[in-house]
């Protein structure tokens, strides 16, 4: 029990202090590690707490597919020039970060009163419709109900992410001028007509080149 | 204070929802560290199902959970390809030069 909240404290200190230096960081890289460190330590959490597929989907989804295409866009883009302007403002002086603390700090203070204040519903834990079991494990008990309770929403979910592939592609797609490829269409509709070119030679005369 | 409960997991969560909403708000470097704030508020919301899920012991939540995962990716996506449009037709993304719009 100590060891679980040693641990736990642990990790979510990480994870606080990773998100702080997220959006702190001059360096937008350096943003970008931060926020890998961040999504390791919550899902070090949340194989703690025994979710341990969401867990590694964590790991898999951000760390190996969203974070790197952060780092790509990063790299991409000119933002190394951009060091040392850190909140800074040309246009309003600065009168921006007060009123941002300001409301950030109300929403904290809301959100803790909420979590200082609730109760459970009276009748909430009849009420609940999938039970985890202690007999099978987190990942099968979770695909029994994807596939079958939730597979209408599996498959929007498939769609969600095919029109989003879609609109990156329309989106960063651009015709360049002057760029040469292969034409497969022209390539396969060729003739032995217009390929070969048959000539009549004469004999004996040798290769009379006209000058 | 030494066992976690529901409330410890509930206070992170607020936690790292309030700082990617501060990351929003003061934020004058660039577009990308506003996506990647909203991607840590995401996380808060993922953190809240799953602490629920498990202490009430229902299932439901880690599904939602992986939907959220699902938009969130769909939402980066589609976010980092506008930046880089954008980058590409006025080679800049710092967020106060973004002002085509006059807000």
């Amino acid at each position: 029990m100590i060891a679980h909240s040693v641990f736990f404290y642990i990790f979510s200190l990480i994870a606080i202090i990773s998100a702080v230096m997220v959006t702190v960081s001059k360096n937008t890289v350096h943003s970008v590690f931060f926020l890998i460190l961040d999504f390791i330590s919550i899902s070090c959490l949340f194989i703690m707490i025994g979710a341990e597929f969401l867990g590694m989907i964590m790991l898999i989804v951000y760390v190996g597919a969203v974070a790197v295409l952060f780092l790509f866009v990063v790299m991409m883009l000119n933002v190394a020039e951009q060091k040392g302007q850190w909140f800074s403002s040309r246009w309003d002086g600065g009168t921006h970060i007060p009123v941002g603390l300001l409301v950030s700090l109300i929403i904290f203070f809301e959100l803790i009163i909420v979590i200082g204040g609730w109760k459970y519903k009276p009748d909430l834990l009849n009420s609940l419709s999938i039970n985890i079991s202690t007999e099978v494990t987190n990942t099968r008990s979770i695909g029994n109900v994807l596939y079958t309770d939730y597979i209408l929403l599996f498959q929007i979910s498939g769609m969600i992410l095919l029109v989003a592939m879609i609109g990156a592609i329309v989106l960063t797609y651009r015709e360049r001028a002057g760029v040469k490829r292969q034409s497969y269409v022209k390539q396969i509709s060729r003739e032995r007509d217009e390929g070969v070119d048959l000539v009549e030679a004469e004999k004996n005369k040798g290769v009379k080149i006209d000058a | 204070m030494l066992s976690i409960g529901l409330g410890h997991y509930l206070t992170l969560a607020a936690i790292i929802f309030t700082i990617g909403v501060v990351g929003i708000f003061l934020n004058r470097k660039n577009v990308i560290v506003i996506l990647m704030s909203i991607e840590l508020i995401l996380l808060a919301v993922n953190i809240n199902l799953v602490a629920f899920s498990i202490f009430i012991n229902d299932l439901s939540g880690q599904i939602f959970t992986l939907f959220i995962l699902t938009v969130a990716a769909a939402e980066a996506a589609i976010g980092l390809a506008i930046i880089v449009v954008y980058f590409r037709n006025s080679d800049t993304i710092r967020v106060e030069e973004i002002k085509n719009l006059k807000g």
